[in-house]
C-alpha cells in the first residue's frame, strides 16, 4: 500500500510539475493545484500510514498521528486561497493584456518591455524636487 | 536613573520632535534637546560612583536561549564616550537650531539626530555583544539618514549610500567575529569576556574572529583601506558632519577597539594589523588633508588622520598608549567639533567653503576668527591648548615604540605631526588671514550667538582643559582608561614634563617642520598637482558597478522575466539538492511492516494515478483537463478517509467543490484551449524535469513511509491532552484550535488577506479602461437553452436550510468528532453558492444581507477577542478553558473556549470563499452591457 502511496505522490508531482512549466495561465495554475495535492499527501503520508485509526479519543487505542493531518487541514484550506488569488492575477493580466501567456516578451536586455500606455510608470521618474539650501 | 533608561531616552525623544515642529522651530529643538539633557543628567548622577571605580549595570533577560540578554553597564569607558555623545549632542542640537534653513523640516531633522544618538549611546553602554551589534547596525541605518539628509543632492545620496556601503558591510563582518568571540568566551556578556583573555588568545580562532571584529571596527573608523568613505560624508549639512565625525560615529570604532582591548589586545597579531593600519591612516589622512582646498574636505581627512592616530596608540597594546589614546578622544572630540561648526559658519557668511576664495576673514567675523584660531592651534599641537597634552603622549609612546628599526615609528609618527600642523595653520591662515577677497557676493559677518555659542563653548574648553588638564580630564582619563585596560591607572597629564622626554624634542621639530612646510607650500601643491593618483571613489564606483553587472547578469540569465525559465532552473536546483543530500546518505532499505493492499484502495489508487497523468498528457482541453483535476481531488479525499483521516476528507472534498466552480468561473473567461506552441524539444526537457521531480518525490515518500519515526511523536502529548488538556475528543480539532491555535489564528488571517486582495485587484482590474474594453468586446458565450432552470432554483432553494443545519452540526461536532470551523464554513459557503449559481449572481447579491468583508473581519475578531479573553484571566494569549454544563432538558454538554475561536474560524472561512467567488462571478457581469441574470426566481 505504501508503494502505491509513493507512486500517487510521485504522479501528483509529475503532473504538477509538468502543467507548471506550461506556457499559459490555465495550466500553470492546474499544476499548482496538482503540487498542493501532492505535497499534502506527502506531509499526510509523513505521518505514516494506518487504516481504521481515526484520532478520535475513545475510539482508537493506538491512532493514527493527528499533527500532519492538522498541518495539512490548514494547508487544504490555504492552497484554496492562493490558487484563487492567481486565478485572479491570471485573470487580471489577461483582460490587460489580452493574452494568456505567463512569459514576458523577451527583450534584449531580459526585462519586460514596457507597452502600457498608462502614466504610473512615468510617474516614478519624475525629477527631483528644487535643491534646497542650508 | 537606570543605564537602560538612559540609552532609551533619545530614542523616546526622537517621537516628539516631528509632533513639536509645527509650533516652530523652538519647540523642536528645545523638546530634543530636553530628551538629551535628561540622558546626560542621568548619566551624570552616576558618574561619583563610575569615577570611584564601581561600574553600574542593569540587565533584563530577552532571548536567553540565544545568549542575547539587554544588558546595560556604566564603567569608566562607558562615562566617557556616553558623556561625548550626549554632551556633543546638546551643543549641535544648539547650532543645528540655528544653521537649518526655515525651510528645513527640523522635526525629521531632530528625530533622525536622537535615534542615531541612541543608537551611540546604546553601543556604549550595552554590556552584550549582541546587544551592542543590534545597536551597531541602527548607526549604520541612521547614519545613512542624516548624511543623506539633502535627498534632491547626487553626491548627499553618494556619500549615504558610500557610507552604508562600507560601514555596513564592516557591521555584517563583525557579526561573524562577535559570534566566534562569544563562543570561545562561552559569554555574550562582555564584562565576561574581557576576562577571559588567555583562552580567547589561545584559540585557533582567534585570528579570524580578530580580523572580523577589525573589519568592523576599521570600516567604522575610517582606517585605511576604508577611509575613503568619510568625506564623502561631508555631503552631509554641517551639524550632521560636526556630529558622526568629531563625537560619535567614527568613534564606535575606537569604542569597539578600547572595549575589547583587554581581550584581544597585547599579541603580536593585533599591534601588527592595529597598529599598521593606524599609522598608515595617520600620514595618509594628513598628507591628502593637505592637499584639499574645501574647508570641511580638510576637517574631514584631518579627521581621518586623527583616528589614525588613535587606532596607532590603541594598538601599540601598552598601558600608558591606551591611557593616551583615551585622552586623544577626548581633545579631538572638543577641537574638531568646534572647528566643523566654524567650518558651517564660515558656509553660512561666506557662501562658499572653498578656502582659495576664503581669506581674511579675520576683521569680519572676530568672534569666529578667536573660536577657529583656538580650535585649529589646538589640532595643531601647540602648547597650551589641549591638543598639544595628547600629541605630547602619543609622541612619548611612539619614541618608545619598535617596529622593524628603532627609529621608524617615531620618525614616522613625528611626520604625522608636523604635516597636521601645516593643514591646521593653512585651515586657519587662508580662511581668516590675508587680505579680504573681493570676489565674494556680499560682506560676510559674524553670526548671531545662537549659532556661535556651541563652538565657543568647546574652544573655552580647549583652552580650559590645555591649562588645567589633571582637574578637568585627570578623573575620567583615569576612569576610562583603568576600563580599558582592566587595571588602575593615574595618568599623568601635564604641559611640561621638563627636557628630558623625547616627546618634547619630536613636538618642536614637528612644529617647525610644519612651519617650514607651510613656507613651501606653493611649490608642494605644484608637485602634488601633477602627480597622478588612484581615486578612491573611482575604485569603489568601480567596483560597485562591476559587482551590480555581475548581479545583473546573474539574474537576466536566470531570469529574463519568463516565469517558465524561473520555474524550470529552480526545480532543477531544489533536484540537485535532493540529489546531493541522497547521495550523501545510507541507502538501506526501511524496516517498517507495511500495510496489507487493500481491494478497493488498490483500484482507487490506480484510477487516481492514472488520472493525474492524464492529466498532465490531455492538458490542452482545459474542460478535461479539470474535471480529471477534480477526479485526482475526489480520490484523494476518499485516500484520507481510507487512511484514518475523516476530518481531511470532508475539508478535502468541500474544497474541491469550491475549486472546482472557481475553476469553471474562471474559464468562463479564459480560452478553453490551450495552443500547442511548445517545441518538441521544450516538451522533452519538461517531461524530464517533471520525471525527475515525480521519481524523487516517489522515492523520497516510499523511504519515508517504510521507516519508523526517528524521533518521538510530538503528538503523543496531544494525544494524551486532548480530552484533559483541551477537553476534546478529535485530536485534529484539538491540535487546530487548541494547541497549535496561534497558527490557526495566522492561517484564517492569511486566508481573509488573500480574499481581500482578489477583492482589490478586481477593483483595479475594473478600474482600468483597458480591461473593460477588453471585457466588452469578449465574444458571448453559448448560454444554455435555460440560464436558470426552475428545477435546479426549486432544488437549491429547498437544499438551502438542510445544507446550513448539517454545516451547524459539522461546527458544533467538531471538537469531539471529525468536523470543525474549516469544514463547517465550507459546506456553508456551497450551499450558498448553489443559490448564486441557480439564480444568477445579481439576484443572490440583492439578497446577500451581510457583505463578505463583514464576515472576514468578524471571523478574524471573533479569534483575536477569544485569545484576548486568556489575558483577562491572566494567561497567556489563546489559552483556552472549557466547563461542563447541565441545562435541563439537555444532556450534561461542554462549553468551551475553542469552540468560540472555532467559531471565528467558520466566519473567515465562509467570508473568504464567499468572497473569493463572488468578486470572480460580479467580474463576469461586466461581459455584457445589460445583464440578462436578473430574472426573479
Amino acid at each position: 500500500m505504501e508503494l502505491l502511496v509513493a507512486l500517487a505522490i510521485g504522479a501528483l508531482t509529475f503532473t504538477g510539475t509538468y502543467l507548471m512549466l506550461r506556457l499559459r495561465s490555465f495550466p500553470v495554475i492546474l499544476g499548482l493545484t496538482f503540487l498542493s495535492y501532492a505535497v499534502n499527501l506527502f506531509i499526510f503520508a509523513a505521518g505514516r500510514l494506518k487504516t481504521a485509526a481515526e484520532p478520535i479519543v475513545g475510539q482508537t487505542e493506538v491512532p493514527t498521528d493527528p499533527l500532519p493531518q492538522a498541518l495539512v487541514l490548514t494547508a487544504i484550506v490555504i492552497s484554496f486561497g492562493m490558487t484563487a488569488v492567481i486565478v485572479m492575477m491570471g485573470l487580471g493580466a489577461y483582460f490587460e493584456t489580452g493574452e494568456d501567456r505567463v512569459d514576458a516578451p523577451e527583450g534584449r536586455d531580459g526585462r519586460v518591455e514596457d507597452a502600457s500606455d498608462d502614466p504610473v510608470g512615468a510617474a516614478a521618474e519624475t525629477p527631483m524636487p528644487k535643491e534646497s539650501r542650508a | 536613573m537606570s543605564p537602560a533608561l538612559i540609552a532609551a531616552l533619545p530614542f523616546l525623544g526622537a517621537l516628539f520632535p516631528g509632533l513639536a515642529a509645527r509650533f516652530g522651530r523652538g519647540p523642536a529643538a528645545l523638546i530634543a534637546g530636553l530628551a538629551t539633557a535628561l540622558a546626560l543628567a542621568g548619566l551624570l548622577s552616576h558618574a561619583p560612583q563610575v569615577l570611584a571605580g564601581q561600574p553600574v549595570s542593569v540587565r533584563f533577560s530577552w532571548i536567553p536561549a540565544l545568549g542575547l540578554d539587554a544588558s546595560f553597564r556604566i564603567d569608566g569607558l562607558g562615562l566617557m564616550f556616553a558623556g561625548l555623545i550626549l554632551g556633543i549632542g546638546l551643543l549641535i542640537i544648539l547650532y543645528a537650531r540655528f544653521y537649518l534653513d526655515d525651510r528645513e523640516p527640523i522635526g525629521r531633522f531632530m528625530s533622525y539626530l536622537l535615534l542615531f544618538q541612541g543608537a551611540m549611546v546604546g553601543i556604549v553602554l550595552s554590556d552584550n555583544i549582541l546587544l551592542l551589534l543590534v545597536f551597531w547596525e541602527l548607526t549604520s541605518l541612521s547614519s545613512f539618514l542624516l548624511i543623506g539628509w539633502w535627498q534632491t543632492r547626487a553626491e548627499g545620496r553618494q556619500g549615504a549610500r558610500m557610507a552604508l556601503a562600507v560601514t555596513g558591510g564592516g557591521g555584517l563582518a563583525m557579526i561573524a567575529g562577535m559570534l566566534i568571540l562569544g563562543n570561545i568566551a562561552g559569554s555574550h556578556d562582555i564584562s565576561v569576556i574581557v576576562t577571559r583573555a588567555a583562552e580567547i588568545q589561545a584559540s585557533p580562532l582567534y585570528l579570524p574572529a580578530l580580523i572580523l571584529i577589525l573589519l568592523g571596527a576599521f570600516t567604522k573608523s575610517a582606517q585605511f583601506p576604508f577611509h575613503f568613505w568619510l568625506p564623502h560624508a561631508m555631503a552631509a549639512p554641517t551639524p550632521v558632519s560636526a556630529y558622526l565625525h568629531s563625537a560619535t560615529m567614527v568613534k564606535a570604532g575606537l569604542f569597539l577597539m578600547a572595549r575589547l582591548w583587554p581581550a584581544l589586545a597585547g599579541t603580536p597579531e593585533w599591534t601588527a594589523i592595529v597598529a599598521t593600519a593606524g599609522l598608515i591612516t595617520l600620514l595618509l589622512g594628513a598628507k591628502i588633508a593637505l592637499f584639499k582646498d574645501d574647508l570641511k574636505a580638510i576637517l574631514a581627512f584631518s579627521t581621518v588622520s586623527h583616528l589614525g592616530l588613535i587606532t596607532f596608540l590603541l594598538g601599540l597594546g601598552t598601558k600608558a598608549a591606551a591611557t593616551a589614546a583615551m585622552l586623544h578622544i577626548l581633545c579631538h572630540a572638543s577641537f574638531k567639533a568646534a572647528l566643523f561648526m566654524v567650518a558651517g559658519i564660515v558656509d553660512h557668511a561666506a557662501h562658499t567653503r572653498d578656502i582659495r576664495s576664503l581669506g581674511g576673514l579675520r576683521k569680519a567675523m572676530p568672534v569666529t576668527f578667536l573660536i577657529a584660531a583656538i580650535a585649529s592651534l589646538s589640532m595643531a599641537g601647540f602648547p597650551p591648548l589641549n591638543g598639544f597634552l595628547s600629541k605630547e603622549l602619543m609622541l612619548e609612546e611612539a619614541s618608545h615604540a619598535v617596529w622593524l628599526t628603532p627609529w621608524l615609528v617615531p620618525a614616522l609618527a613625528t611626520i604625522g605631526a608636523l604635516f597636521s600642523v601645516t593643514y591646521a595653520l593653512r585651515f586657519l591662515a587662508q580662511t581668516f588671514l590675508g587680505t579680504p577677497r573681493e570676489s565674494l557676493d556680499h560682506a560676510p559677518h559674524d553670526p548671531g550667538f545662537g549659532l556661535w555659542a556651541a563652538p565657543a563653548l568647546l574652544a573655552a574648553l580647549v583652552v580650559a582643559s590645555g591649562l588645567l588638564p589633571m582637574p578637568i580630564f585627570g578623573p575620567i582619563v583615569d576612569a576610562a582608561a583603568g576600563a580599558v585596560t582592566g587595571a588602575p591607572v593615574h595618568a599623568h597629564i601635564a604641559l611640561w614634563h621638563g627636557l628630558q622626554p623625547a616627546a618634547l624634542w619630536m613636538s618642536l621639530a614637528a612644529i617647525g617642520g610644519g612651519l617650514i612646510l607651510l613656507g613651501l607650500y606653493p611649490r608642494l601643491r605644484a608637485i602634488w598637482d601633477a602627480t597622478p593618483r588612484p581615486e578612491a571613489k573611482a575604485i569603489f564606483d568601480a567596483l560597485i558597478a562591476a559587482l551590480v553587472a555581475a548581479a545583473d547578469g546573474l539574474t537576466a540569465r536566470l531570469h529574463n522575466g519568463a516565469l517558465s525559465r524561473a520555474l524550470w532552473t529552480s526545480t532543477l536546483a531544489i533536484l540537485a539538492a535532493g540529489l546531493w543530500a541522497f547521495w550523501g546518505a545510507p541507502h538501506a532499505p526501511g524496516q517498517r511492516t507495511l500495510l496489507q493492499p487493500g481491494g478497493v484502495a488498490v483500484v482507487g489508487g490506480v484510477i487516481l494515478i492514472l488520472a493525474a497523468l492524464a492529466t498532465a498528457f490531455r492538458h490542452r482541453d482545459r474542460v478535461l483537463a479539470l474535471i480529471l483535476t477534480a477526479i485526482v481531488g475526489l480520490l484523494l479525499s476518499g485516500a484520507f478517509a481510507w487512511f484514518s483521516a475523516p476530518d481531511l476528507a470532508l475539508t478535502q472534498i468541500s474544497v474541491e467543490v469550491v475549486t472546482a466552480l472557481l475553476m469553471l468561473l474562471a474559464l468562463n473567461f479564459l480560452p478553453d484551449h490551450t495552443p500547442a506552441e511548445s517545441s518538441a524539444l521544450r516538451r522533452l526537457r519538461d517531461l524530464a524535469i517533471a520525471a525527475c521531480a515525480g521519481l524523487g518525490t516517489a522515492a523520497l515518500a516510499f523511504a519515508l513511509m517504510t521507516r519508523d519515526a526517528a524521533f518521538p511523536l510530538i503528538s503523543d502529548y496531544h494525544w494524551a491532552q486532548s480530552k484533559p488538556g483541551a477537553g476534546g475528543t478529535n485530536a485534529v480539532n484539538t491540535i487546530i484550535v487548541d494547541f497549535r491555535g496561534y497558527d490557526t489564528y495566522g492561517e484564517i488571517t492569511v486566508l481573509g488577506i488573500a480574499a481581500l486582495v482578489i477583492f482589490a485587484l478586481a477593483e483595479a482590474v475594473l478600474g482600468s479602461a483597458r480591461a473593460r474594453s477588453f471585457l466588452a468586446r469578449m465574444p458571448q458565450r453559448h448560454d444554455a437553452g435555460d440560464a436558470h432552470p426552475a428545477m435546479l432554483i426549486v432544488g437549491t432553494r429547498f437544499l438551502l436550510p438542510v445544507a446550513l443545519t448539517v454545516g451547524v452540526y459539522i461546527y458544533l461536532r467538531g471538537h469531539n468528532l471529525p468536523g470543525g470551523g474549516f469544514v463547517a464554513g465550507l459546506v456553508f459557503s456551497i450551499a450558498l453558492l448553489w443559490q448564486y449559481i441557480a439564480s444568477g449572481y445579481l439576484w443572490s447579491d440583492h439578497r446577500q444581507r451581510f457583505n463578505h468583508h463583514a464576515f472576514i473581519g468578524a471571523g478574524v475578531l471573533t479569534a483575536s477577542l477569544t485569545g484576548l479573553g486568556a489575558w483577562a484571566m491572566g494567561l497567556p494569549f489563546l489559552t483556552s478553558g472549557y466547563t461542563y454544563v447541565h441545562l435541563w432538558p439537555l444532556e450534561e454538554f461542554e462549553l468551551a473556549t475553542a469552540a468560540l475561536f472555532d467559531l471565528g474560524v467558520f466566519f473567515c472561512v465562509l467570508g473568504a470563499v464567499m468572497l473569493s467567488l463572488a468578486t470572480l462571478s460580479r467580474l463576469a457581469q461586466h461581459l455584457r452591457p445589460a445583464p440578462s441574470g436578473t430574472k426573479e426566481a
